[in-house]
């Protein structure tokens, strides 16, 4: 379980977030859905350590990210934007060193790569060295990375930027198992039809400010329209709104 | 500790991986900078030696009017080519061939007879050195010439001959074999020490603000590891290549000096294995200082090309304090020996001349080094904690 109270965070005069407070819950999906520049990845980065709030608080699986960050870290797996990975290891010894950097034996990295690499369909690059990988294979090497040491949370930054529509699915599939396995999934997106497709619960964010928190049905009622594009718009945006068709 | 060896063993792998960055760091610093100043030395020892000891080629104008003056010079290997030119000509001849040519005027013989000082000149393009080397022997051996005839007319005038000596300089040389060749072998120490730094470089750059632009640092300081272990790792890493540069470079200097054979010309460049082994010793200490100073401001910048321009200066500091060295003369003292790199300079210095340092001074080199190393290790580390790293 992922819990946000209150955070702030100011670079300089910018104000990019003022006051996220947040919840995402074990054997859920949760969408973090907003327009680019309204603080997702803002969020994300601080809830997975690697920016510090100016205020606020929060929580992974009850670990302060704040007090005991590796205690939190170790809690979770995380998919940064980009997927960024090492260009002269293969795709399984990218994912077999970040298993040896989360304490894993030798044995065991070994045989969550494998099995990840089955999972996630990777065999054909799987010992190839990451300079020349695709998008999706980039992709797919970052998630496995970051589910070698079975984190119960999973945080991912726009996981589907970049990727063509089979990679986009094998995607999905896995996020839903996860889900049905009681992982506890924090994901950001701009793309609406992927967070209807995916989200058992929205988080709205605009301008640094959590708008709403809700389910896909609630949010559609609570805009008091029949589509989310139309719900996210008016939520973000009362008057903009009207100029739509 | 463990996450320590995992980042340096990682990071350790990928460098052996990159073959390209690989034959700069480990081929082209190591082994072509020793051959390149192999040759260099190789080329100035046989110049100057042949200028001071061989034999002198000299072209004379009108021999034939100081036949006792040549038959002198030749006694000390000159070799005489003897040519019918007037003034104008031996100066033309002078331009093309850069001399020396000795012109005999017509009045030498008279006036030598007269007991009335004879004229005599010398030609040469003194902005050659190796001309201005003969005409050096050139002139003590005419100075020579002259003294012995000055010492006959006195002998034939009934004086004492030792009425001319008033003074009785001896300049005694101090200097060994060994210390005659650290002289020409001085640029050596500079270009281990450099050496050695550079090849540090790519993997420190490529491990911090590569890392960074190919967005693997993010994730990275997502793993349940403090991250000053990261960055110890990643320092061990380029401890490690320094010390694998600085293995290759020395051994290589010691196969090129062998091979160049400067006993034969009557130096003996003291670097057998003792002294080898000494100098890797010595200049150990500066490695992690010089790896976490690399790899902080590397850390600091914003992007990989960033980095290479401000490491690529930050490296010129460490050479500076030997270049202050050599220009002043400077040497060892124990408050110099607290200066890293000057005082890996004065040990390898000293090594080459065979007159190995106190163990004390070599304890400060040593133990300042190390701490500095330390410090900045741990400014490396505060930096990697800090959020500012992500650019």
């Amino acid at each position: 379980m992922i819990e946000a109270r209150a955070l702030i965070k100011r670079f300089g005069t910018l104000t990019a977030l003022d006051g996220v407070s947040l919840r995402a819950a074990d054997g859920r999906i949760t969408g973090l859905l907003g327009p680019n520049g309204a603080g997702k990845s803002t969020t994300l980065r601080i809830l997975y350590t690697v920016l510090r709030p100016d205020g606020g608080e929060a929580w992974i699986d009850g670990a302060s990210v704040l007090a005991h960050s590796l205690e939190a870290r170790r809690r979770m797996g995380v998919l940064p934007h980009g997927a960024g990975v090492y260009p002269n290891l293969t795709a399984r010894e990218n994912i077999e060193y970040f298993g040896a950097l989360h304490g894993l034996a030798r044995a065991v990295r070994r045989a969550r790569a494998a099995q990840l690499i089955a999972r996630l369909e990777m065999q054909p690059f799987a010992d190839r060295a990451a300079k020349g990988f695709s998008q999706g294979e980039r992709v797919k090497t970052a998630l496995a990375r970051a589910l070698v040491h079975q984190p119960r949370n999973l945080l991912l930054d726009e996981p589907t930027s970049g990727l063509d529509v089979m990679a986009v699915r094998t995607l999905r599939r896995l996020l839903g198992e996860l889900r049905d396995e009681g992982h506890c999934i924090l994901f950001s997106s701009h793309v609406m039809q992927e967070v209807a497709a995916l989200c058992d619960e929205v988080i709205v964010i605009a301008g640094g400010r959590v708008v709403v928190q809700a389910g896909p049905d609630e949010l559609k009622a609570r805009a008091g329209t029949a589509s989310l594009e139309e719900a996210f718009v008016r939520l973000i945006d009362p008057n903009g709104a009207q100029d739509g068709p | 500790m463990k996450s320590i060896w995992r980042v340096f063993r990682k990071e350790l792998r990928e460098t052996l991986r990159d073959r390209r960055s690989l034959v700069t760091t480990l081929i082209i610093g190591p082994l072509l900078m020793p051959a390149l100043i192999g040759a260099v030395i190789f080329m100035a020892i046989r110049h100057s030696g042949v200028a001071n000891t061989g034999p002198i080629r000299l072209t004379v104008a009108h021999a034939g009017r100081a036949p006792q003056l040549l038959d002198f010079l030749r006694q000390y290997q000159v070799r005489v080519r003897p040519v019918e030119a007037d003034r104008a000509r031996a100066r033309r001849l002078v331009e093309r061939e850069h001399g020396p040519l000795l012109y005999v005027p017509r009045d030498f013989g008279a006036r030598l007879a007269a007991g009335k000082p004879a004229p005599l000149r010398l030609y040469a393009d003194e902005s050659n050195r190796a001309v201005q080397g003969k005409v050096e022997r050139l002139s003590t051996l005419l100075g020579l010439y002259g003294g012995t005839i000055a010492r006959l007319r006195l002998v034939a005038r009934g004086l004492d001959p030792q009425l001319l000596a008033p003074i009785a300089l001896h300049s005694i040389d101090t200097s060994t074999p060994q210390s005659r060749a650290a002289l020409t072998l001085g640029m050596l120490s500079y270009a281990i020490l450099f050496t050695m730094l550079m090849s540090g470089l790519y993997i420190a750059i490529d491990t911090t603000a590569g890392e960074r632009e190919r967005g693997s640092l993010e994730p990275l300081l997502t793993v349940p590891v403090k991250r000053e272990h990261l960055v110890y790792g990643k320092m061990l890493a380029a401890c490690v290549v320094m010390l694998v540069s600085l293995l290759l470079t020395v051994a290589a200097f010691a196969v090129t000096l062998r091979h160049i054979g400067l006993a034969r010309l009557g130096m003996s460049a003291n670097f057998g294995p003792g002294v080898a082994a000494g100098i890797v010793l010595g200049c150990l200490p500066l490695i992690p200082a010089g790896a976490a100073l690399m790899i902080l401001v590397a850390s600091y910048t914003r992007s990989y090309r960033e980095a290479q321009t401000y490491v690529g200066l930050v490296l010129l500091v460490p050479t500076l304090p030997l270049i202050f060295a050599s220009i002043l003369g400077l040497q060892p003292r124990a408050a110099l020996m607290a200066v890293p790199s000057l005082s890996q300079h004065f040990i390898i210095m000293s090594l080459l001349r065979g007159q190995p340092l106190p163990g004390g001074y070599v304890a400060i080199s040593a133990g300042v080094s190390l701490a500095l190393g330390a410090v900045l290790g741990y400014l490396a580390g505060r930096l990697y904690r800090r959020e500012r790293l992500l650019g």
